[in-house]
């Protein structure tokens, strides 16, 4: 088998490498390939991507926190104090053995009983180490580097969600997206200047930090993508990209595939032989322009000309069905808006909803809120409800969406859709199609473009409105839930199409 | 260029260490620095040495070695002293093995040179049995040097 290891001690002198040097000789005695990064004062240079790519799983013998640990995050891994390298090396490299054939991640325990493996499918095995074990596959490989970005992104989820919620709970929902705080030209409002309330002030203040915080969503999910895949030199170029991306109108998912592209690019540069003078110019000059220059000629040139011609046409042909079967306009509106949260087929539905609203149908808005509440419900609801199924940082992402749902901000849901887009989107376009149809066949109604439940004065039929809502979230969290139990009994038979 | 001779001399070498407890062996291999000019404020060094041990729960292994060891202003040269103890030292090993060979090491503040990765060496072949075979049957401190010597080719 093939290792990699870190060794690590705080002034980094004596125990990292000798962690180093005890793991190199167990591993060749017992017949394994082994390279080992010592971090410290003395050093080594880090790992190869291609080494840690290749490698079954990874050692952490360290004393001090591991440098760029998101390197390893594909890999089975066994984590042990320095010392315990030192001590007992042949035992260490035996359970990275088990930790490699099992596919799971063991950690911490130090002593003779750790070696033993952990029983199946125990409580400590979280979904994303449990299909760790088949590393090799391309769509694990994706996964990883999905994952990846997605654990950046949320943080910028949370804040940006929150504080757009919070605006809408504190004041009314629908005027504080009318006022302006701050211009390039003329500086700060205060509430005096803008004839609002000090309240609906501090609303608009925190729904444009807010704002901002969601506008970097796509760039960093772009960004870190690309880094998972080329390291450093990707996040450039990814993050250019997802700008990009946003730009074109291409929402998350041309996120998604500007960060996959700018990774890829960069490795193939790479890859290109050069040296001496050239060779030292790469990661400075040569990666971040050609990698941007090549995915943002890619963005602008081949992919944002499909993407606006896509969008018209779904456009025309939604205005085309106004006064078609309303359940079938409801499921259409609902599996839209949830397809892409906040990318081009969302903001089509969403345009064509608020389009009715100013010829004065009010059923169609209501529809789509709805259908875009869903998503986040529906998935906070599902982390609830089968923990194991979710990684430690959707936990997180699944505590802030049960606000973000409620507040209609779909983007809440984007970081399970982007981890996992080929069993999340499916559930989520079921449920709110489910949703939007009910909506439509209750014959609710809503005069505001936005707000969520805190414009719940302004919608007609509200209780059957929140029923729509909750049997909506129900059949989200189920379909999810089904989907990647699906996953988890038959995940090795099973290669996820990427 | 630093060179293993530079880290390590006769002078700094006792194969019958004095001391029956931990820190008292600390500060006696820090006497062989202070006399050998490479610590100018002995308890100032012993001090951050202790202060490590303590925090790391000691340096000690199962092999019997303990390197207890220190940056700090209060070292003027980088060095490297050895001590040999007939007692053994509890320097905290996992197992309770006390430790016969012990390799205090005087790192100055912010130097990551070469003499670092002369430290580092060494460490590295503390993990070999044959090397700490050899400390244990050496006879006096010249041998003991030209053991460590021989090991860490440089």
């Amino acid at each position: 088998m093939k290792f990699v290891a870190v060794t690590s001690c705080p002034t980094g002198i004596a125990h990292s490498e000798m962690a180093a040097e005890a793991l190199e000789v167990a591993a060749r005695e017992a017949g394994h390939e082994i390279d080992v990064e010592v971090q410290g004062a003395a050093g080594s240079p880090p790992l190869d991507a291609a080494t840690i790519r290749d490698a079954d799983a990874v050692i952490f013998a360290v004393d001090a926190t591991v440098r760029d640990i998101e390197r390893f995050a594909h890999l089975p891994k066994v984590e042990i104090r320095t010392r315990e390298a030192i001590d007992r090396a042949p035992a260490i490299v035996e359970r990275a053995v088990a930790a490699a054939e099992r596919g799971a991640s063991e950690s911490g325990a130090q002593g003779a009983a750790a070696a033993t493996p952990a029983a199946g499918t125990g409580d400590d095995e979280d979904v994303f180490a449990s299909v760790t074990g088949d590393a090799k596959g391309r769509a694990e490989e994706v996964r990883r580097w999905l994952m990846t970005g997605v654990s950046y992104m949320i943080p910028f989820v949370v804040a940006g969600g929150i504080l757009t919620a919070a605006a809408f709970a504190i004041t009314d929902a629908v005027e504080v997206t009318e006022i302006t705080v701050f211009t390039e030209e003329e500086g700060l409002f205060l509430p005096g200047d803008l004839d609002v309330s000090t309240i609906a002030w501090i609303g608009a203040v925190l729904l444009s930090i807010g704002g901002v915080a969601f506008s970097m969503m796509v760039p960093v999910l772009a960004g870190f993508i690309a880094y998972a895949m080329a390291d450093r030199p990707g996040i450039a170029p990814g993050l250019v990209g997802g700008l990009l991306a946003d730009e074109i109108g291409a929402g998350f998912i041309g996120g998604l595939i500007a960060g996959l592209l700018a990774g890829a690019i960069v490795n193939a540069l790479k890859r290109i032989p050069v040296s001496g003078t050239l060779k030292r110019m790469m990661p400075v000059l040569i990666y971040p322009l050609i990698g941007t220059l090549a995915i943002g000629a890619l963005m602008v040139l081949v992919i944002g000309e499909p993407v606006a011609t896509a969008n018209q046409a779904l456009e025309s042909w939604l205005t085309g069905l106004t006064g078609a079967n309303q359940i079938l306009l409801g499921l259409l509106i609902g599996a839209m808006m949830a397809f892409d949260m906040g990318g081009p087929v969302n903001k089509v539905a969403y345009a064509f909803g608020i389009l009715s609203l100013d010829a004065g149908n009010f059923a169609v808005m209501a529809a789509v809120m709805a259908a875009g509440m869903t998503p986040p419900l529906g998935l906070a609801l599902a982390t609830v409800v089968r923990r194991r199924l979710f990684t430690e940082p959707e936990h997180r992402a699944g505590q802030a969406a049960w606000l973000m749902g409620a507040s209609f901000i779909t983007e809440g849901a984007i970081p399970f859709a982007a981890a996992d887009p080929l069993r999340v989107i499916p559930s989520l376009m079921v449920g709110s199609a489910v949703t939007g149809a009910l909506s439509l066949g209750f014959g609710a109604t809503l005069q505001a473009p936005h707000g969520g439940i805190w414009v719940i004065g302004v919608i007609g039929s509200p209780l059957l409105y929140l029923l729509a809502i909750v049997i909506g979230t129900v059949v989200t969290a189920a379909c999810v839930i089904g989907l990647k139990s699906l996953r988890r009994s038959g995940q090795r038979a099973e290669p996820v199409a990427a | 260029m630093t060179t293993i001779s530079d880290l390590i001399t006769p002078a700094l070498v006792t194969t019958d260490l004095a001391a029956t407890d931990t820190r008292t062996a600390i500060d006696e291999l820090a006497q062989l620095f202070e006399a050998d000019g490479r610590v100018t404020d002995r308890t100032a060094y012993v001090e951050t040495v202790w202060a490590r041990e303590q925090e790391t729960g000691g340096t000690g292994m199962e092999s019997g070695i303990a390197i207890p060891h220190g940056k700090s202003g209060a070292v003027a040269r980088p060095g490297l002293a050895f001590g040999r103890s007939r007692h053994g030292l509890d320097f905290g090993a996992e197992d309770g093995t006390p430790a016969d060979l012990i390799f205090l090491i005087a790192a100055t503040e912010g130097d990551d040179d070469l003499h670092v990765r002369v430290l580092s060496r060494i460490a590295r072949r503390l993990i070999h049995e044959s090397f700490r075979m050899a400390l244990r049957e050496a006879d006096s401190p010249a041998s003991v040097v030209e053991i460590i010597e021989q090991e860490v080719e440089l």
